[in-house]
């Protein structure tokens, strides 16, 4: 019983101090402050960042096709069609396994070899092709699509859920039956039948063309807060003010369901990197002589035993990337959600005492 | 309208798939003398020179004439029947995939449930980051770990090539497995310091002292469970099973899932004699219906008021107890399967559904080749759950998290009910309602799914029969699977509607 009491009380002292926090706070300031306190988010949002920067720098950009190159040279000396030989001789290991990783991060002190990055950090492969640019190579790709395919679906799965959402009706209807008969293909099919197709012409086709095929779950969630965004007295108020349709849509709606769209896109993000990667390794993604971490993985993975790095590599860089936008997108539902109730620890508590004696 | 949905994507995946593969392609760089006479007949049997769209009626004619029989969805290009095709593969991928999905189910809601109830505790904190791991990994990374740790060093612990050493395990290993047991346990359970710490410590202790025991008697290479662990673990799942559905204050219950628990234990000898070597599906069946037929009774007759729950008590429990005696009869092979030389001491194999080389003898023993299937099973079944097992731990988490903050949970509590009342009672049921839809889903989800896992379990499967329509071309064949994924998922939807009438009745009323 007691224990119920004080359950209420604290409810009621939570909810106290969580309105004096938002006092005076715009709603952007409001979401803002929520996710700066996520600390798993932040920490993610960093390295992100970091990782992106530092893998877009080391591997240079290369887009285009053979005959429009445009090429931008990285900062790391090898690319992927160079070739070391003698580097990959020099570094043996297992006894006798040639091209192992030259990162050695244990001090001196401990191993006596002591902290050095050498010249193939993470090995080489047998002819000796640096793995590192191989594995930014990688991983710029993935970050690619992750980004394309992310920027695509949601703005396909916006406007077609949005115009489905607000005029309702027969619109409604045929809209939702076209995302339903995009829905029932299960992902992975559509994509192997994209990937067969358009692996070979690089990364750029391939995530264009999946993220066309990405949209139809925000689609259905976008509509879905439209459905109920429209019935508000607000939006009857801009109406009987005399706004158009577009004006209630791009100004009084689409920034109420902003929330949605955005949490969404990040599940969207880095479920695009899981199917890139997969389509990759069954082989119907990305195709040699380009890389991509997917294919990386399924290149090494029956050496696991002898080379194990060529293996941990590619696949701790999909999980970060994943985990990080995964992470982001924890944060930022948390900050939209306007029903969320901070976790009241004991420092607020004693915080919000303090200022009702002051 | 269901059929038009299939038709609009059937269409649009025919199309699809014809304009982005290319049959003839594979002819380039042919130097075969008859080069134009093979194109010409891939060309023809193909019915390359119809463009794809109106291809895509002549395709759509055969499937039309389920309505006036002859129905068809063509051939592959080896000129066998597309059903058929599917349809030696279907099963092989259910079995893939069902194992697994129901164990990730389980273990997924249960685990994202007690994370909801103890919100922000450690345990929780752990969970939510183990789950976004988890949902972050990509599934063939996972199964090559899997294979190195799970198959390859696990089997060398079992029996050491070099040393010829059965399994001997070491006091660390026994230490920390008791230690992460005891964590868990106590994260679970919560409380005070002091309950954590006593909870820790009998539990860490327990898994170690149990650890010990298997290892002396040799139990990891002659495994068993024998008449007291059969009636150990069944007394223990109805003493579960009575404090969740009912509370152990319901006596009346409690003696039905005791009965119960009982009559599984009695039966553990008399119904050996029904699982001879030439068992089948149907022996399994056939034991379950005893033991819960003599527990319903026993419900019955316990009292006459609440007797349906009494029912139900006796009902879960008698499964409960009854599945350890399944195991007990299939792991007591496992000595002589695993001695055998189609094994050769290395019980989990990394690849394939089933081991060809076991001897007739083997072949013809029900319990040998169940055993063997189940150890096939292992490892795609450990990986298909760790990756699908978060996405169950976050739904069910934010689902019981919502209804927890409802107001008629405050209202139950004010009313003095007790804490397990309102939270299996008002809080989970109403959680499970949003999840019906998801499962659903995620069982006409299976086709998808299982593309990867195959591929890397070689396991020959409708993934297979997918990867091999894609690589060869071959329309027809893959349309089959297509269309069947499709039919699956809308009949999916159409079955998730159903269901959530029957458990939300607020639904059914308002129809």
């Amino acid at each position: 019983m007691a224990k119920r009491k004080k359950g209420i009380a604290v409810e009621s002292a939570s909810g106290d101090i969580a309105q004096r926090e938002t006092e005076g706070l715009s709603q952007g300031q409001i979401i803002r402050k929520r996710f700066v306190r996520h600390k798993a988010a932040m920490a993610s949002v960093f390295i992100l960042v970091f990782t992106v920067l530092f893998v877009f720098s080391a591997s240079g950009i290369h887009l285009g096709s053979e005959e429009f190159p445009i090429q931008l040279s990285g900062w790391w000396p090898f690319w992927i069609t160079d070739i070391d030989p003698e580097g990959a001789v020099a570094a043996t290991c297992n006894g006798g396994v040639t091209g192992c990783p030259t990162l050695d991060l244990i001090p001196e002190f401990i191993d006596g070899t002591g902290m050095q990055i050498g010249a193939h950090p993470f090995g080489t492969d047998i002819i000796g092709t640096d793995y590192f640019a191989l594995v930014m190579r990688g991983a710029e790709q993935s970050i690619m699509v992750m980004m394309i395919v992310g920027g695509l679906g949601v703005a396909i799965g916006t406007a077609i859920g949005a115009i489905a959402g607000f005029y309702g009706g027969i619109v409604d209807a045929v809209l939702m039956r076209l995302t339903d008969m995009f829905l029932v293909t299960p992902t992975l099919v559509i994509g192997a039948v994209i990937g067969f197709r358009f692996g070979n012409l690089g990364v750029v086709p391939l995530a264009l063309m999946l993220g066309f095929f990405a949209w139809m779950g925000l689609a259905r969630f976008v509509r879905t807060e439209f459905l109920t965004l429209r019935e508000r007295e607000f939006v009857d108020a801009a109406r009987v003010a005399g706004a158009s349709n577009r004006r209630i849509i791009f100004k009084h709606i689409l920034p109420n369901a902003i929330g949605v769209i955005i949490v969404s896109g990040t599940l969207l993000m880095s479920g695009a990197i899981l199917t890139e990667s997969a389509l990759s390794y069954l082989g119907f993604g990305v195709k040699a002589p380009d890389v991509s971490l997917g294919l990386l993985i399924n290149e090494y993975k029956d050496t696991f035993s002898i080379s194990p790095w060529m293996f941990w590599w590619p696949g701790s860089l999909i999980i970060l990337i994943a985990l990080c936008v995964n992470f982001i997108g924890d944060g930022l539902r948390d900050a939209f959600d306007p029903r969320q109730r901070r976790r009241i620890t004991k420092k607020d508590r004693l915080a919000a005492k303090e200022g009702a004696k002051a | 309208m269901m059929l038009l949905i299939i038709f609009g994507a059937s269409f649009l995946a025919y199309n699809l798939q014809a304009f982005s593969s290319d049959p003839l392609a594979g002819f380039g760089e042919s130097t075969e003398i008859n080069k134009d006479y093979l194109i010409q007949r891939t060309i023809r049997e193909l019915q390359l020179d119809v463009p794809p769209p109106v291809r895509y009626f002549l395709w759509l004619r055969g499937v039309l004439a389920v309505f006036w029989g002859q129905f068809t969805l063509g051939q592959t290009r080896n000129h066998l029947d597309v059903i058929e095709t599917i349809s030696i593969a279907i099963p092989t991928t259910f079995r893939l995939v069902i194992a697994s999905t129901i164990l990730a189910i389980i273990v997924g809601i249960t685990i994202g449930m007690v994370t909801a109830i103890r919100q922000y505790s450690r345990f929780d904190y752990v969970i939510t980051f183990i789950s976004f791991l988890l949902f972050s990994l990509p599934i063939f990374w996972v199964a090559v770990l899997l294979k190195e740790y799970m198959a390859i060093q696990f089997n060398d612990f079992l029996y050491d090539p070099n040393t010829q050493a059965p399994a001997e395990m070491g006091l660390p290993a026994m230490l920390i497995a008791g230690i992460v047991g005891g964590l868990i346990m106590a994260g679970i359970l919560g409380g005070t310091r002091r309950k954590f710490l006593t909870v820790f410590g009998g539990v860490a202790v327990g898994i170690a002292a149990l650890l010990w025991a298997l290892n002396a008697t040799h139990w990891f290479v002659n495994p068993g469970l024998g008449i007291i662990g059969v009636a150990v673990l069944a007394f223990a799942s109805a003493a579960v099973v009575t404090q969740i559905s009912t509370g152990l204050e319901d006596r009346k219950s409690l003696i039905s899932a005791m009965a119960a628990a009982a009559i599984a234990t009695a039966a553990y000898y008399p119904v050996q004699a029904l699982m001879g070597p030439q068992s089948s599906g149907l022996t399994i069946v056939l034991v379950f219906v005893i033991t819960m037929a003599l527990s319903a009774v026993i419900g019955f007759l316990v009292d006459t008021y609440d007797r349906r729950i009494h029912i139900r008590t006796a009902l879960i429990t008698a499964f409960l107890g009854t599945l350890p005696i399944i195991f007990d009869r299939i792991m007591r092979e496992f000595g002589g399967y695993m001695q055998s030389d189609a094994v050769n001491n290395r019980p989990i194999p990394t690849l394939g559904q089933g081991n060809d080389l076991l001897s007739e003898e083997q072949m013809g023993d029900f319990w040998v080749t169940t055993l063997d299937g189940m150890l096939h099973l292992v490892l795609p079944t450990v990986a298909l759950t760790l990756i699908s097992f978060a996405g169950y731990v976050r739904f069910s988490r934010g689902s019981l998290l919502e209804v927890l903050n409802m107001d008629y949970i405050r209202t139950a509590r004010a009313k003095g009910l007790s804490e397990r009342t309102v939270i299996v009672r008002h809080g989970m049921r109403n959680a499970m309602l949003p999840l019906t839809t998801i499962l659903v889903n995620d069982f006409a989800g299976v086709i998808g799914g299982a593309i990867i896992t195959e591929s890397v379990f070689a396991w020959q499967g409708m993934g297979q029969v997918f990867n091999d329509a894609l690589k060869n071309y071959d329309l027809n064949l893959f349309m089959g699977v297509f269309v069947l994924g499709a039919f699956l998922t809308v009949m999916a939807n159409f079955v998730a509607d159903l269901l959530y009438g029957v458990v939300d009745p607020r639904i059914r009323i308002r129809k």
